[in-house]
């Protein structure tokens, strides 16, 4: 665990810089991805681009107006620099939202763009199970194994090493997959269902579960929900691209 | 012509490994509920959100001693730093406005200065130019600052009135704004 790195005055967040890393390669990768499937390198970046500053924008401003009244004494404080002071769900769905009306616009085709966001999405991947790791969120439930870790203050499943081995699998194979996709929008849903397997799985080993009524774990039943989605939608959509 | 892959090619074989993977994930969840005794969250003390704070009890700049579990049923703020820390002290004018203006409300704010890496003479200087009204804590030893795992200053950790740490902030300054934000909900709950 290793949350800040402090150089000098300066307190750098390491979850943070994890995911502006994976944001930078995922940018990169999805620039290369959209080039070798034939739709412009630019616009796919842009269209992530966009996603993102809306999504941070967005984040900001649900986050004011959930506290209108504290803001409206100092506006100012709408434009700090502190990411203490973001809504992050609200932010996701901004962000979703801004992308998916500028890929609208550029028309896009959806599927094929898709495939190019893949190596991001698993990058993105990758780089929140490495904040994870730094921040020690996402923490394991309390067990006694050769490999249990100590963290707060408990011996416990590394959780964020398993979150972390599941995401680069999920690049891997994403990536291995992207060349030898059968039908356009394949490779996306392939990472979607894996990555909604690989949450299935794991949440069961996590401490910090949102638990809902009669203990079940609520990542978990989203996960299937997801990983049910993503496999109807592999059938439909493979069966349209045949026919 | 595009040739689906053995699986997608049949539709029942489809639908049976769908079906089949959703049961094993369907199985796999109802075994790993969790019973409500072995919750993890809420019932160790440790410095992060989520978590009891952990207790600790310190002598004041005042010479008297203050305790964290003693402010139970207050919204408390537990502010770690030291004078020679800009960020530390760019925002304590911040912090004490917020303390004057929802003290009545139920909040304070208990300053743990790192004594142990700052001077105490250092940290009442700044304190009484500063007009501070709420307790500083004296860390001579560091023993606060590393039960609450120190790696950056400021970090201020926002407690609730159960004790329990609702929301953490590595680093600073903070503004009023970012500071009033994180004790509202805090203060409109129920003792």
């Amino acid at each position: 665990m290793f949350p800040v790195l402090q150089i000098g005055p300066l307190a750098l967040p390491v979850p943070g810089l994890a995911l502006l890393i994976g944001v930078w390669i995922g940018l990169w990768l999805a620039e290369i991805e959209a080039a070798r499937l034939g739709i412009g390198p630019e616009t796919v970046y842009n269209l992530a681009f966009i996603g993102i500053v809306a999504g941070l924008i967005g984040a900001r401003l649900a986050y004011v107006a959930r506290y209108l009244n504290v803001y409206a004494s100092d506006p100012l404080s709408v434009f700090s620099l502190n990411p203490a002071t973001l809504a992050p769900a609200e932010g996701v769905w901004i962000g979703v939202v801004a992308a998916v009306i500028y890929g609208a616009r550029r028309q896009l085709p959806l599927r094929l763009t898709l495939d190019a966001l893949v190596p991001a999405v698993a990058v993105m991947g990758v780089a929140v199970a490495l904040a994870h790791v730094a921040s020690g969120d996402a923490f394991g439930a309390a067990a006694r194994l050769p490999w249990s870790v100590y963290l707060w203050d408990e011996y416990r499943h590394p959780s964020q090493i398993y979150e972390l081995i599941a995401a680069l699998g999920v690049l891997g194979i994403g990536w291995r997959a992207r060349a030898r996709g059968p039908f356009v929008g394949f490779n996306f849903l392939l990472v979607v269902a894996l990555s909604a397997a690989a949450r299935v799985f794991l949440e069961a080993f996590r401490g910090d579960s949102l638990v809902m009524i009669g203990g079940w774990r609520a990542a978990q039943v989203w996960g299937l929900v997801v990983l049910a989605t993503g496999l109807g939608a592999m059938r439909y959509w493979g069966r349209e691209a045949v026919s | 012509m595009i040739r689906l892959p053995w699986l997608l090619h049949d539709s029942r074989r489809w639908w049976a490994f769908t079906l089949a993977i959703l049961l094993l994930g369907a199985g796999w969840t109802w075994l790993s509920r969790v019973p409500a005794s072995v919750a993890t969250v809420g019932q160790i003390p440790s410095p992060r959100e989520g978590f009891p704070a952990p207790d600790f009890t310190l002598d004041t700049l005042g010479g008297e001693s203050a305790t964290l579990s003693a402010y139970r049923g207050k919204v408390v703020i537990v502010n770690l730093w030291a004078s020679w820390c800009g960020p530390c002290r760019a925002e304590m004018p911040a912090i004490q406005k917020v303390y004057t203006a929802n003290r009545e409300r139920g909040l304070e704010v208990l300053a743990v200065n790192s004594t142990f890496q700052d001077s105490q003479a250092d940290a009442q200087e700044f304190a009484q130019n500063s007009g501070l009204t709420f307790p500083i804590l004296l860390d001579r030893d560091g023993a606060v600052s590393k039960r609450y795992l120190l790696r950056a200053l400021p970090s201020t950790f926002f407690i609730d009135r159960k004790g329990v740490i609702r929301s953490v902030v590595f680093g600073g300054p903070m503004t009023e704004a970012l500071v009033q934000t994180k004790i509202e909900a805090l203060l409109q709950e129920t003792p």
